[in-house]
């Protein structure tokens, strides 16, 4: 049931035209936040709009969409993407993250492997990695040309001076194929070891913000650190409470007014599936079930 | 035992429905109409078109109906239909000169030619609330004078035929599109005052009254200030002439600022200057004080480090659509992130404690 009152994913194909030639500008300069003429869109700004229109310039009518929102498919602005894409270009939506053709993300990378056939686009708040080091955005684009990130090395080694670690846990800035610095949105830095070297494409649209950038497959992504401080992709030190898995990034859920609390996959997807096999966690229905 | 936030879907089209039921109110009280909204709220019309970027009253009329009467809500609405509008062309620089001005006053000179009309202002009311509109009743009418056909010249041209006011470089070259290209900075003075023009009036108030009160002060007085139709003129190519295809309601404002001179400038008066859609005159004079803020570089002054003065934060944070959807957007789900950084303050408190338990 596309709106036929709008194009084919709701921007005209000039913008879209535009913004493709954004992305491939990006791709050709991995890392590299190219400025873009956003639009607004019916949606606000902080709500995805950079991801919606680089999700709407790469969609296909054969495609299947993938939208998580903190991992999850069903979180509320999720929801509300994925039906704005139904509406709009009328596309195939799936939660399944290998049935995916493209997964627009914000703040998580899915715990499956990518593939070659994949996008994943990522919705940026923030796209300028040193912002919070230097507020002027003519600053810090001179910074980027010059190569000149000595005032981050600062700030990492700053944070270890004062707290004995690198005190940013999210957001943690990477370094592309050894030239730019490069914001990775805010995705826990627990997920910042799948950036590189993978099979999909990656990119990253910021709609206030007018930036685009991306991560042709296979681009060597690290992640700033210093030697006698590596960098450690961290998470809470619990299994998951429904399907167990130790390897998955996890959300903690409050469950009782005492401050009880629980351990579970924020990829719902991953969880979804991992149950479906048989696995279980400590505090799975079916293990209930079990004892009864 | 575990519930996690399910059924967003449905939570989602309830709260809708919840929306469409509180906007509407009272259901014995006769509906709103776009026609009562544009002929009588006409000012909030005229903010949500300037802020909007789209001149169309009924547009802006229902957006504000449709928003209850958010105004920042019914710009949102209109930009984000502005956006899906295509391009057909840009129409040629708007005659302000020859405005048929319903309102024209000037704080520099007692009289001019064209003379001050007050028009429809709320300058000498005095602001007590009018119980007899509590109850409906008609208005008598105003008293009429006949329109007057002379042209109305620019009080500040006047100044400039003896040279003491700073002259405004003529300029052809198409003005950069802020809709249509990146906002790139440093940015000329037609882009800085097309982000002023849509800019939040409130932002746009709060900087230009810090100018006046010392941060980036730039003496202005309202040299000229003048609201009425213009006529929109384009080329049209396959004529090969310009025709009026309409005509649209603006206010504008030209300062007169005092200028002692500078390294480069001899002393003489500068302007700031001031355009908005409709009878939106708060927002027209401060926009003219922050664009005078802004010519700092220019005329030669000093940067202060006044936040009027400075292009990078004025026009990077103007845009109330841009501002109130990142704002707001700290609502959405960030248990992601939070939770990292819940692992990261963990982790430091029981570094923290560690030297304190050994030295216990």
């Amino acid at each position: 049931m596309t709106a036929q009152e709008y194009n084919f994913a709701y921007l005209d194909e000039q913008t879209k035209r535009m913004i493709r030639r954004a992305i491939l500008k990006g791709l050709a300069m991995p890392g590299y936040q190219v400025p873009f003429a956003s639009r607004e869109m019916p949606m606000p700004y902080g709500w995805g709009t950079g991801g919606v229109q680089v999700t709407a310039a790469c969609l296909v009518p054969e495609d299947r969409l993938k939208v998580i929102d903190q991992g999850a498919d069903d979180t509320t602005n999720a929801v509300s993407i994925r039906s704005f894409f139904q509406r709009t270009a009328g596309v195939a939506v799936t939660e399944a993250t290998a049935d995916a053709t493209l997964i627009q993300t914000r703040h998580r990378i899915p715990e499956a492997a990518l593939t070659e056939d994949q996008i994943l686009v990522y919705q940026v708040p923030i796209p300028e990695p040193l912002r919070f080091i230097e507020p002027r955005e003519v600053e810090t684009r001179k910074m980027h040309a010059l190569e000149d990130y000595g005032l981050m090395h600062v700030k990492l080694y700053e944070d270890i001076a004062r707290h004995g670690q690198i005190a940013t846990s999210y957001a943690y800035p990477v370094q592309v194929e050894g030239r730019y610095v490069m914001d990775p949105s805010p995705i826990p830095k627990f997920d910042n070891p799948k950036l590189s070297d993978s099979p999909a494409i990656q990119l990253f649209g910021a709609g206030r913000e007018q930036r685009i950038y991306a991560l042709p497959p296979y681009t060597k992504v690290v992640s700033l650190d210093f030697d006698d401080h590596p960098f450690v992709a961290s998470k809470a030190e619990h299994d998951c409470d429904l399907c167990g898995s130790d390897a998955s990034y996890l959300d903690e859920v409050i469950v009782d007014d005492s401050g009880g609390r629980m351990f579970v996959c924020s990829d719902t997807d991953h969880c979804g599936g991992r149950v479906a096999l048989g696995h279980r966690g400590r505090l799975s229905p079916a293990r209930a079930e079990d004892a009864a | 035992m575990y519930v996690a936030v399910k059924g967003g879907e449905r939570a989602i089209a309830n709260a809708h429905a919840f929306l469409a039921e509180e906007r509407r109110g009272d259901p014995a009280v006769a509906e709103l109409t776009t026609d009562q909204i544009r002929g009588q709220l006409r000012l909030a019309v005229n903010r949500v078109m300037a802020e909007g970027s789209l001149y169309d009253p009924d547009l802006a009329a229902l957006a504000i109906k449709q928003s209850r009467g958010d105004l920042i809500e019914a710009v949102f609405l209109i930009r984000a239909y502005r956006t899906t509008l295509p391009r057909l062309g840009s129409s040629r620089p708007v005659e302000t000169g020859a405005m048929a001005c319903v309102r024209r006053i000037s704080a520099t000179f007692k009289d001019a030619p064209g003379g001050q009309v007050l028009g429809p202002t709320f300058d000498y009311t005095h602001r007590l609330l009018d119980f007899k509109l509590l109850a409906e009743g008609g208005v008598p009418d105003a008293p009429q004078a006949v329109a007057s056909t002379a042209l109305t010249p620019h009080i500040t041209a006047f100044l400039n035929r003896d040279g003491l006011i700073q002259d405004e470089p003529a300029c052809d070259t198409t003005p950069p599109d802020l809709t249509r290209e990146p906002l790139e900075l440093p940015a000329s003075r037609a882009l800085r005052l097309q982000a002023l023009a849509r800019g939040d009036e409130g932002f746009i108030l709060g900087l230009a009254y810090s100018t006046q009160r010392g941060y980036g002060r730039t003496h202005a007085f309202v040299g000229e200030l003048r609201i009425g139709m213009v006529a929109v003129t384009m080329e049209i190519p396959e004529l090969g002439f310009a025709v009026d295809i309409g005509e649209v309601e603006i206010t504008e404002c030209e300062t007169v600022n005092q200028f002692t001179g500078s390294k480069t400038e001899p002393a003489q008066f500068t302007r700031g200057y001031g355009l908005v859609f409709g009878q939106s005159e708060r927002k027209a004079i401060a926009m003219s004080l922050v664009d005078r803020a802004l010519r700092w570089k220019e005329l030669g002054e000093d940067f202060t480090g006044a936040p009027a003065q400075d292009e990078e934060f004025v026009l990077s944070h103007s845009d109330n659509i841009q501002a109130t959807g990142f704002l707001e957007h700290i609502k959405l789900p960030h248990y992601v992130d939070f939770q990292s950084e819940m692992e990261l303050v963990r982790r430091l408190r029981t570094g923290a404690m560690q030297p304190q338990e050994a030295a216990v």
